[in-house]
């Protein structure tokens, strides 16, 4: 273990980390401020916030050899022996300049700024700043220009860190961005005709430390301090990136990546950003119901509950099937539940939407083609339960061979059912369903049970991504009055006593399936690789690749 | 001091000097002949260690010691950079090498690689110099025509490729790694150092940057022998062993307020007042010198009490400058404004300012425009300390900007306004009777003392009672997210 020595206090670390002065004060508890500096981009160290005074130990005679330079912190890497002054008062000095050079032009039009509230502008220039602007100038320009479909730009807000540049060229590779003119005319701009239209690009906004780029979706909506961070997975491909939804009184205004090194890195895309309005859809299902003679009987939960017991237990041959889009405690759940009423029912998986193929950025970022969080999770439930893992294109014929009485339908995809050709045998046959959904569809116009489920932000419970990964979310919103959460009814048809707690739920099917075993315990917020369980059962087998693959990050 | 012959100008008076065929009859080419023939690499390497031979460029790094730190165990390829983007205000003695004598700046660019074993070289040739773009690229065509470039120069197995990028017209370019960035076809975003060029430069690969004056220098360290060249200039005093000493012949570009203005090539150390008297015939119309810019107007003033500072690597720091610069010599005569001097430097400074560190991007034009204020009538006394601050926070305080170009402004202000105080002081009480005490810009918002933390400021004196500003919650409330 290497030791560096920050402000006095003595930092132990791993000098094969590579880390820069920035994070290794950040392990001493001291935040160097920053603007350029990103964990996921290169350096640039042009802001020069982040100077520090450097000096090296000598172990021979144990002085300390200070540089007569400052430093940036960004581009220091840390050695054995580094010390770090981070609060002299010339590098004081030197953010008290930084920051009054950074106000000269800057507009302060922070009441109509987006940012305000969790820029770093305004956070750095209390604590680090002068304490009154001397100059006598006070401009107000504030230009605003359109560079993308969801992206504009408030040209004069900016601070030239460049890490919306360095994104589009080292993340998204699509290099839409740059800088224009030079010294202090400059702007960032686009190429005339070649807007900012990538699928990363949301992540320029997240990573503006200002308010220079801002997100059309949410431009003016809300003050970021009205809003709460709540931990989530985006369920709209089975990457499982891991976001914060930012909410105010159960309406989601905002998602944001959320830091996961093993999955998403910090970024997420376009396409799970900017999901969330079908939250709050008035098209959603919110009234369970029940088909009676005379058109559709509403239930009220309890009545709900009463009804499908009975119809449970009147029933004798069920076929369920199972989501990829639920939890795997709910799929675990309405597998036992099926297994009660039926001990032999099929359980089938559920619909796996896909379009297109991987898409993978230069940066590492994947989306993936199959939109949809669960597979892999609900896969391994329904292989504990049952022997094999049908397709629900083979529904009719599952349904056939088990002469069954009654589906059970699970769904969630927001964008419904299509196509179902095996719809129309099913209402041949004039099965029952118990349909558990988001969205009405031809499906639910049929069957039995309407059940209206949550979506993944009025839910709590686990995904397992493609790689493997378990990563648990509590709810950030309520769901909407008259919708029952899958998991919430499932507990209770099973009989359990309590609210609806997935983490028990998660334990138990740990310890009941083999593939589940690494999510013993507590889950940390990012996740656990499963695999991790499967590299101890196949440690006899030869060192082949899967097992060498296992220990790689998933990325 | 007596009468020196000039070497790196010798050519300059002769008729049609930048041809092949004069500079060969003047001896060129031979020394260049005799090393491939008869010295390794590591011979020149030493001999030019031996030397003491300085970068000419502006900070007067050993030459041999830059050559010195190219990795030995690096697959390849090494580049040479060829620096001819002379754009500091008052030098033009690059210029007039390459137009009078562009094969001896070649001759000592191969002789450089052959010491450094680098098969390819870029002359950065500033955009502006079209004479010299022109006769430089008549003598690479001669000199591929006469063996003296390409494959197996000289009949030697000794192969070199010499490629002129012409910059378009950014200050910046000049920087060395600013210019990598120019010649790779970036923006010209100076680099922060480590890596130095000399282990990741050029398109990644190990490059070595040196002024083309230097490079001409070391024909003839190579042709007369170093003892000759150590004969030239200041030795280093004998009470500080540390000190390099500055050795070698110096081309000066004199202009300004004098009789002749023009290029000299004079021994490093040749104190100011000579070359402006001697060579220079003296202050223009009978007057005297009010203050001289050393070397380019990035290096700082001298005022007229400190004529006699020798022109080496260190006498101008001795007289709180930056240091000998690029070696272009300005002079002011006594009627001339020191303001204005202020005022060009800072609008060049901001003008050229790349806009890639806060300190520089910023803190230049808000020098400038803070003279700007003073020029035009409307400065106050209080603005003095600040652009001292200024000066402070963007180049004298070492390392708050990558490269050095804001330190050019930093030294212009700092060595205007500490050695022309009264005058400046004088200029703002004349031009802002009514406003020069003035402590505060007018409707500035004061703070309440004690709340937002920061560094002390020198405004405490002046503010109002506790409380009767609206902004007075506390930074803890306001600040963090």
């Amino acid at each position: 273990m290497a030791i560096a020595l920050v402000d006095g206090i003595v930092v132990e670390f791993d000098e094969r980390e590579k880390l820069n002065g920035i994070q290794l004060a950040r392990r001493a508890g001291i935040e160097i401020p920053h603007y350029c500096w990103h964990p996921g981009l290169s350096v640039v160290a042009s802001c020069r916030m982040c100077l520090v005074e450097v000096g090296k130990h000598e172990p021979t005679t144990g002085d300390i050899f200070f540089f007569p330079r400052l430093m940036p912190a960004c581009n220091i890497p840390a050695s054995d022996g580094i010390v770090l002054v981070t609060q002299s008062a010339k590098v004081q000095q030197a953010r008290a300049m930084v920051q009054e050079d950074l106000l000269l032009r800057h507009p302060v039009d922070c009441p109509i700024c987006d940012k305000a509230g969790e820029c770093y502008l305004q956070d750095y220039y209390f604590k680090y700043g002068h304490k009154q602007r001397r100059t006598p100038w006070h401009p107000f320009t504030s230009r605003r220009k359109d560079i993308g479909e969801k992206i504009t730009l408030f040209v004069d807000r900016c601070i030239m860190c460049s890490r919306c540049v360095r994104f589009t060229r080292e993340i998204s590779g699509s290099g839409e961005l740059m800088i224009v003119d030079r010294g202090n005319e400059q702007v960032i701009d686009i190429f005339p005709g070649f807007p900012l239209n990538n699928k990363l690009s949301g992540n320029v906004v997240d990573l503006c430390p200002v308010g220079a780029l801002g997100d059309k979706e949410f431009l003016y909506k809300q003050r970021v301090w009205y809003l709460r961070s709540h931990g989530s997975i985006c369920i709209e491909c089975a990457t499982g990136c891991a976001l914060w939804v930012d909410e105010n009184q159960d309406r989601i205004w905002r998602i944001r990546p959320r830091e996961n090194p093993f999955v998403n890195k910090w970024w997420i895309c376009n396409d799970g950003r900017y999901a969330y309005p079908y939250i709050h859809s008035p098209q959603r299902l919110t009234t369970a119901a029940r088909r009676s003679p005379d058109g559709w009987r509403p239930l009220n939960a309890k009545t709900l509950l009463q009804e499908l017991s009975a119809f449970l237990q009147e029933k004798e041959r069920w076929v369920a099937v199972l989501s990829p889009f639920l939890t795997v405690e709910e799929a675990y759940l309405l597998a036992r539940v099926i297994r009660q009423a039926d001990p032999r029912a099929p359980l089938v998986l559920g619909y796996v939407p896909r379009t297109g193929r991987d898409e993978t950025f230069p940066g590492g970022f994947t989306i993936a083609a199959e939109k949809c969080p669960n597979r892999r999770g609900v896969e391994e439930v329904i292989g504990y339960f049952a022997r094999d893992v049908r397709p629900i294109d083979e529904l009719p014929q599952v349904i056939h061979r088990h002469g069954a009485e009654a589906l059970w339908i699970t769904g969630g995809c927001r964008h419904g059912w299509e196509p179902i050709p095996w719809l129309e045998e099913i209402r041949e046959l004039k099965l029952p369903v118990v349909l558990q959904d988001i969205f009405p569809s031809p499906l639910s116009e049929s069957s039995e049970f309407i059940i209206p489920g949550a979506t993944f932000a009025e839910k709590p419970g686990s995904y397992v991504n493609r790689h493997h990964r378990l990563q648990m979310v509590r709810a950030a919103i309520r769901p909407p009055k008259g919708v029952l959460p899958e998991g919430k009814l499932l507990w209770q048809l099973e009989g359990r006593e309590g609210p609806y707690d997935p983490a028990a739920v998660l334990q138990e099917l740990a310890e009941d399936i083999v593939y589940f075993r690494a999510a013993l315990g507590p889950i940390p917020e990012t996740g656990v690789d499963l695999r991790v369980n499967l590299l101890a059962n196949s440690a006899t087998d030869a060192s082949n690749g899967p097992a060498a693959e296992s220990m790689t990050i998933d990325s | 001091m007596t009468d020196f012959e000039p070497v790196l100008l010798a050519n300059k008076t002769k008729d049609r000097s930048w041809t092949l065929t004069v500079y060969e009859s003047g001896g060129g080419y031979q020394t260049l002949r005799q090393v491939l023939r008869h010295k390794s690499p590591q011979d020149v390497t030493k001999a030019v260690e031996a030397s003491g031979l300085r970068g000419r460029g502006g900070a007067g790094y050993p030459t041999a010691l830059k050559w010195s730190f190219l990795p030995m165990d690096h697959p390849g390829p090494f580049y040479m950079c060829a620096n001819a983007d002379e754009s500091e205000p008052g030098t033009f003695c690059n210029r007039v090498q390459l137009e009078c004598d562009p094969h001896q700046v070649l001759e000592g660019i191969i002789l450089s690689c052959y010491a450094t074993r680098i098969r390819r070289a870029y002359i950065f040739l500033r955009y502006e110099y079209h004479l010299a773009y022109q006769r430089l690229e008549d003598a690479i065509k001669e000199a591929y025509a006469a063996g003296y470039l390409g494959s197996n120069i000289a009949g030697s197995d000794f192969s070199l490729d010499i490629f002129v990028h012409r910059g378009a017209g950014a200050y910046i370019c000049g920087e060395e790694t600013g210019l990598l960035a120019s010649i790779e076809g970036k923006r010209p975003y100076p680099r922060s150092k480590p890596p130095f060029p000399t282990s990741r430069g050029l398109f990644g690969k190990p490059t070595v940057i040196n002024n083309v004056e230097t490079l001409a220098c070391v024909v003839h360290i190579l042709q007369r022998g170093e003892e000759w060249f150590r004969s030239i200039g200041t030795p280093p005093p004998p009470e500080d062993p540390k000190e390099l000493g500055s050795f070698g012949p110096k081309i000066f570009s004199l202009s300004g307020h004098v009789n002749r203005p023009g290029v000299y090539e004079l021994p490093l150390g040749i104190p100011c007042r000579d070359l402006i008297e001697r060579h220079g015939g003296g202050v223009w119309k009978g007057r005297r010198a009010k203050a001289v810019v050393v070397g380019g107007i990035s290096t700082g003033i001298l005022s007229c009490h400190e004529l006699d500072t020798p022109l080496d690597f260190v006498g101008p720091v001795r007289a709180g400058c930056l240091g000998l610069g690029t070696g272009g010599v300005i002079v002011l005569d006594e009627t001339f404004p020191i303001v204005e001097l202020m005022y060009n430097g800072c609008r060049f400074f901001a003008h050229e300012s790349c806009g890639q560190c806060t300190p520089c991007r910023e803190g230049v034009p808000y020098a400038f425009q803070i003279v700007e204020a003073i020029r035009g009538g409307r400065g106050r006394l209080v603005d003095l300390d600040t652009l001292l601050e200024i000066s402070q926070n963007i180049g004298i305080t070492p390392g708050t900007t990558i490269c050095g170009l804001a330190d050019g402004a930093a030294w212009i202000v700092k060595t205007c306004v500490n050695k022309f105080r009264e005058e400046l002081e004088d200029y703002i009480r004349r031009t802002n009777p009514t406003g020069y005490k003035r402590r505060l810009p007018l409707g500035t918002i004061m703070l309440p003392p004690g709340v937002p933390a920061g560094i002390k400021t020198r405004f405490p004196k002046t503010l109002p009672p506790q409380g009767t500003s609206a902004l007075s919650r506390s930074s803890q409330e306001t600040g963090g997210n």
